[in-house]
Order: structure tokens, then sequence, then C-alpha cells
């Protein structure tokens, strides 16, 4: 087992090596790119433009340039946004995780929950008219575009049925700290948070369905309903337990996505000032320190969750361990 | 009681001959007798049709051009002729609302939008747009990856391992950061992409199509390349190997006619995947560029109008659901055809 976490570990270090490099090459080498020009906004003056070729040390050799770029990400934290009068980027980008950090978990818990009981119901009603039912619908959920679907809601809370007794209570598009107003951020989170979910919910119940399918067939199950459990001790301990190993790793992913950048579409259209509302903003002012630290930072994320659960299957199931 | 005595009788006077099928007609017969799978594929034809027929639409149907800016343009609603833009629409009755549908195929079906353009035909023009670069990407990706993942598997070796850990990085980057990065450089060159006698310029469709492209090859790589492992030490080909076939023959008529039904699964779900990814870069405006119109684009433009006139983001939005819904229908039917254990998955 140790043996696998360092080996994990050091494959992680590679990869973000190679991310960093990739970001790189792809922000300053790019074929017909003046990476100056591209750092500084729209219309720059000489001055600038002379400021930035010396600060990135764009007239050095490859590996200065990579070194400065990556001392500036990662050690003295002091890269500028041009498009935005000299803000810091990396601090504003801290500021803004905590309301991406609210809107992932709280979808992830709807999304949990619902796509387990959906999965489960479908499996179970195998034969009914339920099992395709609700596996056409988790099939719509999937094919939904979200920041369609975000508009959809907002279409309907904010303004269709907004003075009807169903929505009265969603407040304004925006985000409210937690600190500030408890009832506030919920109250704003749960038209982004089901938005958000109903394309994981379909996904997972699919999967999950599939899932409990395949194992039914398996030995042990009909050992342990040939030993006389219950077909309920069947499902819940040693069925669903089982599926339960790819649905953790699956979640793993898919948050660590969620979390690194992932929730953008969701932010923009319910204006959640996270960190993909950040690089959304900085997407149309195409301000390049900013979208590169978010695309670094994101990306630094998703690969740590990838690694976390690595680890973690490894260590709940032997089998995949490898020696 | 008489009648099942009299069945096998009758069978076995004039029983069918027994005659042997491929394995591409067996599953081409249990596709065709998937109903709901051919109900989505004639839907997906459908909207593939329409949308083709966007300019006969925009040229003998409604008359007008859904690119050309038209703020001075009238159409006609319920008899009487009205200005496309009416001045003082919506709550805070400022500034200029288009004209809502009017539900009339001849005179802006579903309205127009914030410059005066017939929406129902922009909807056509950007399914179009969204179906090539979604259709075209799918197809690219899966080309690249079946060539990558053909080299890497009958290879071996060193040549695999590195040919299957730049795929790893490659899918270890986030989808939607990547293709965020390459979008926006490319986006802020000012001549374009230029790589050797290759020469894109921003508004050029195929920087989608081919950013999308390169972004999913990992996806298809693995299952591909799985595929070639296991085809590689069957026994057909070890017999092939010792009837001393050369490398190519093993490749074309051995290893490759095995391999292609794990892409024609993957195929149709992939679409689906490439239309969603593309609509949401032109939402963001990193996707297609104007003049282009793409499903996404329009959601976009529509965001301003959405709660005056909903239908201009609503209509490619259900455009978008209906095709991606077909898509992932008709490639759950074929994966239940070609793949019936269903050990192809596509994650993400």
């Amino acid at each position: 087992m140790l043996t696998f976490i360092v080996r994990r570990t050091l494959w992680t270090a590679l990869i973000m090596f190679v991310i960093t490099l990739l970001v790189f090459v792809i922000f300053f080498k790019t074929p017909g790119i003046d990476p100056a020009r591209a750092i500084a906004g729209r219309n720059p003056s000489p001055q600038i433009l002379a400021e930035i070729r010396h600060q990135f040390g764009l007239d050095r050799p490859f590996p200065v340039q990579y070194a400065l770029m990556m001392k500036r990400l990662f050690i003295t934290r002091d890269l500028v946004s041009y498009s935005n009068q000299g803000q810091l980027v990396l601090p504003e980008i801290f500021a803004a995780a905590p309301a991406t950090l609210s809107l992932v978990f709280g979808a992830a818990v709807i999304w949990v929950v619902m796509s387990v009981a959906m999965g489960v119901a479908a499996a179970v009603l195998k034969g009914t008219v339920f099992d395709p039912l609700l596996m056409i619908l988790a099939l719509i959920g999937i094919s939904m575009p979200v920041f369609w679907l975000g508009e959809v809601t907002n279409l309907i809370t904010q303004s269709r049925l907004h003075d009807t007794f169903l929505f009265s209570w969603v407040p304004p598009l925006g985000y409210t700290p937690f600190t500030q107003d408890p009832l506030r951020w919920f109250e704003g989170l749960v038209m982004p948070w089901l938005t958000l979910s109903i394309l994981y919910i379909g996904f997972y119940a699919r999967v999950l369905r599939a899932n409990l399918l395949e194992i039914q067939n398996e030995d042990y199950i009909r050992t342990a309903r040939a030993k006389g459990l219950s077909e309920r001790r069947v499902l819940l301990r040693h069925t669903l337990r089982t599926s339960m190993i790819t649905f953790v790793s699956l979640f793993g992913l898919d948050f660590g996505v969620l979390v690194g950048g992932g929730a953008l579409l969701t932010e923009v259209v319910f204006g959640i000032h996270g960190v993909g509302f950040l690089t959304y903003l900085s997407l149309t002012n195409l301000d390049l320190p900013v979208i590169m630290a978010t695309v670094v930072y994101g990306a630094f994320f998703i690969v740590l969750a990838n690694a976390l659960v690595d680890i973690a299957y490894a260590w709940l199931d032997p089998r995949v361990r490898p020696t | 009681m008489a009648a099942v005595l009299e069945q096998p009788g009758t069978a076995a006077t004039h029983g069918p001959e027994i005659t042997g099928r491929s394995p591409w007609a067996l599953a081409a017969r249990q596709l065709w007798r998937n109903r709901i799978a051919m109900a989505s594929l004639v839907l997906f034809l459908l909207i593939v049709a329409v949308c083709l027929a966007a300019p006969l639409y925009a040229h003998y149907v409604a008359h007008d051009n859904p690119f050309a800016t038209n703020l001075t343009g009238t159409t006609i609603v319920n008899g009487k002729r009205v200005p496309l833009l009416q001045q003082g629409g919506g709550v805070l009755r400022l500034g200029e609302t288009p004209v809502g549908p009017t539900w009339d195929l001849r005179h802006y079906f579903l309205g127009a939008d914030s410059l005066g353009r017939d929406v129902a035909g922009r909807v056509l023009y950007g399914g179009r747009t969204s179906l090539e670069i979604g259709i075209g990407s799918a197809v690219i990706c899966c080309a690249i990856a079946t060539v990558i993942a053909l080299v890497a598997g009958f290879i071996g070796g060193i040549t695999d391992s590195l040919l299957s850990r730049i795929m790893d990085v490659i899918w270890a980057f986030p989808v939607y950061l990547l293709a965020i990065s390459i979008s926006t450089v490319l986006l802020t060159a000012p001549n374009g992409l230029q790589v050797g006698p290759l020469h894109l310029v921003a508004t050029s469709l195929w920087l989608p199509t081919l950013i999308i492209a390169f972004i999913y090859v990992p996806y298809v790589y693995r299952p591909v390349r799985g595929q070639v492992l296991s085809v590689a030490r069957r026994e057909f080909a070890e017999a092939a190997i010792a009837q001393g076939a050369s490398n190519l023959r093993l490749i074309f008529s051995d290893i490759l006619p095995n391999v292609v039904s794990v892409v024609i699964v993957l195929l149709p779900l992939m679409i689906a995947t490439t239309i969603l990814t593309e609509s949401a870069l032109s939402f963001l405006s990193i996707g297609v560029q104007p003049p282009n119109a793409s499903w996404g684009t329009i959601i976009n433009d529509g965001q301003d109008l959405l709660y005056t006139r909903p239908w201009v983001a609503i209509a490619p939005g259900i455009m978008i659901v209906l095709t991606v819904l077909a898509l992932n229908v008709l490639g759950d039917g074929v994966r239940d055809a070609l793949d019936p254990r269903a050990k192809l998955r596509v994650e993400g």
C-alpha cells in the first residue's frame, strides 16, 4: 500500500508539472501569438508592453520564462491583471472560492441522495413500467445543457412565476456569504443546486442501475440469497455496498472537476461570484493572467482530487492495488 | 389443443433453412427491432434535414436574411404591419424590444433578436453549424484516437507506454479548462493560427471543431486501445501471424474490423458530448465566432432578452436537448446491439 501511495504521489507530481508546462506552452508559445500583447489586455500602451516583456522575461530563453512564470504563480503570487488595473490575481481567486464550494457541496448532497434513490428504484423495479420511465428521465437530465436549464429556471422563478406563492421566496440572482446571512445564503442557492445536480443525478442513476443489475448475477449474491437473507438485506449489505465502489470513485472525480472550475456555467447563469465566474469575466475581457491562474489552480485541484480518489479506492478495494 | 399439436409437424415439413448471418447483420437486425432507438434515429435525421434546409427556409419561406442587422424592418402580426423593434417594451418600458414570436412561419416565426434578425432562421442556420462541429469533431476525434490506439496497441513496448502516458496527461487536464485555454489564446492571435501550410482565422469553424476533437481523444483512445490489445492476442491473430501475414495485413484485415465496432458504439455518444461542449463554449463566447451562429451563441444572444422575449434562448436549447437526447438513446441502442454486455461507456 505504501509503495502504491508513493508511486501515485510521484505520478501526480509529474502530471502537475506537465500541466503547468502545457499551459505555459499554450499561453506563451502558440504560433502567431504575442504573449505580451495577450497579457496586456485590450489596447495596451507601448510602455506597458515593454514592462510586461521585461517582467515575464520574454526576451530570455524558454526555461527562464517558464521558471519566472511559475515563480509568480506559486511562490511570490504577485501576478497582476492588466485589464483590471493591476488587481492581484491570486487573492481574488481565493476570495471567490467559498462561493464555488457552497454551490458544489450543496449540489453534491442533492445528486448523491437523488441518484441513489433513482438508481436503486429503477433496478428494483426492473420489468415494470417505472424502470424505463426513470431511465428516460435520467437521459433527459443528461441531455440538457446546464446553462440553458439555468436560464429556463431563472425565467420561471425570477420572472414568470415569481409573483406566485411557488417562487416568491426566491431572492434575486447573486450570492450571499453564509457568514452574512445563512437563510439568504440557502434561499439563493436552492435553484443553482438543483440545476447543477440534475445532470449528475441522471448520469449516476444510470451508472448505479447498470452496476446493480450486473452485480445481481454474481455468485456471492446468490449465496447471500441461499443463506436466507431478506431481499432488503441483500440489497443494502451486499449489492449496493459493492456498487458504491464505482459510485464513490466517480463522485470524487466529478466533485474535483466541479470545484476546479467545472461549475463555471452554473455560476455564470446564476450570477454566483465564484472561481468559475471569475474565469468567465476574464474570458470576456481576454484577461490572460487570470485565465492562466484559474486554469492552473483548477487543474491542480482536480489532479489532486483524482490522486486522493485513487488512493482511497486502493485502500477500500485491495483488488485494484497493483503489486 | 389441436393447434398446439399441429405446430411441430408444420415446422418439420417446411421449416426455414438455417442460414448463417454475419455479426453485423445480427446487430443491424437487433437495432432495427429496437423501436425507441429507430425513432430517435428518425428524429435525429429529421433535425439534420431541417437544419440543412436553413437557406431554403430563409429564401423561400421567410424571405429574409437571418444574418443581416435589420433595425428598421417591419413584419406582419395578425394581419397588421408592425416594426421589428418596438420602443419601450419590457418591464421598465425603456429601450427597444424586438418583436415576439408570431407563430407564423412566413413572418418571424420565433420573433426577432435585439438586432432585428429572424430567430427561426438563425436557429436553423445555427443548428447547421452546431451539427457540423459536433459531427465533425466527433468523427475526427474517433479517427485520431483509433489511429493512435492501433499504433500503441500493435507496436506495444515503449511506444505504447509513451503514447498512453501522453493520453493520461490530456485526460488529467480538465476538459473545459483545456478548451478554454486553447480557445482564448487562439482568439487573441491577430492573424489566427498558422501551423505550416495550415492557416486558420479566428472565425473559422475549424477552430472549435479541432479543439473539441483534440480534448476528447483520450476518452476514445482508452477503450479502443484495450480492444486492440485483446484482439491482437486472440487465436485468429496468431493464426494470421503463423501464416506469415504482414503487419499491415494484420492491422487492416484482422485487428481493425474487430475494433471498428467499439468506435461505432462510441460515435453517437461522442457526437452528443461534442454538441454539448460546442454549445457551452459558444455560450461562453469562446466557441463559434460571429458572423457565424450556433445554438450556443443564440442562447447567449437571448440572455439579455430572457425575461422579455424568452423564445430567443429557449428555442435553440430545445433543439439541443432533442438532438442530444436522440443521439443518447440511439447510442444506447447501438451499444445494446453491438456490445450486449455493455462494457463500453463514455466516462466523463
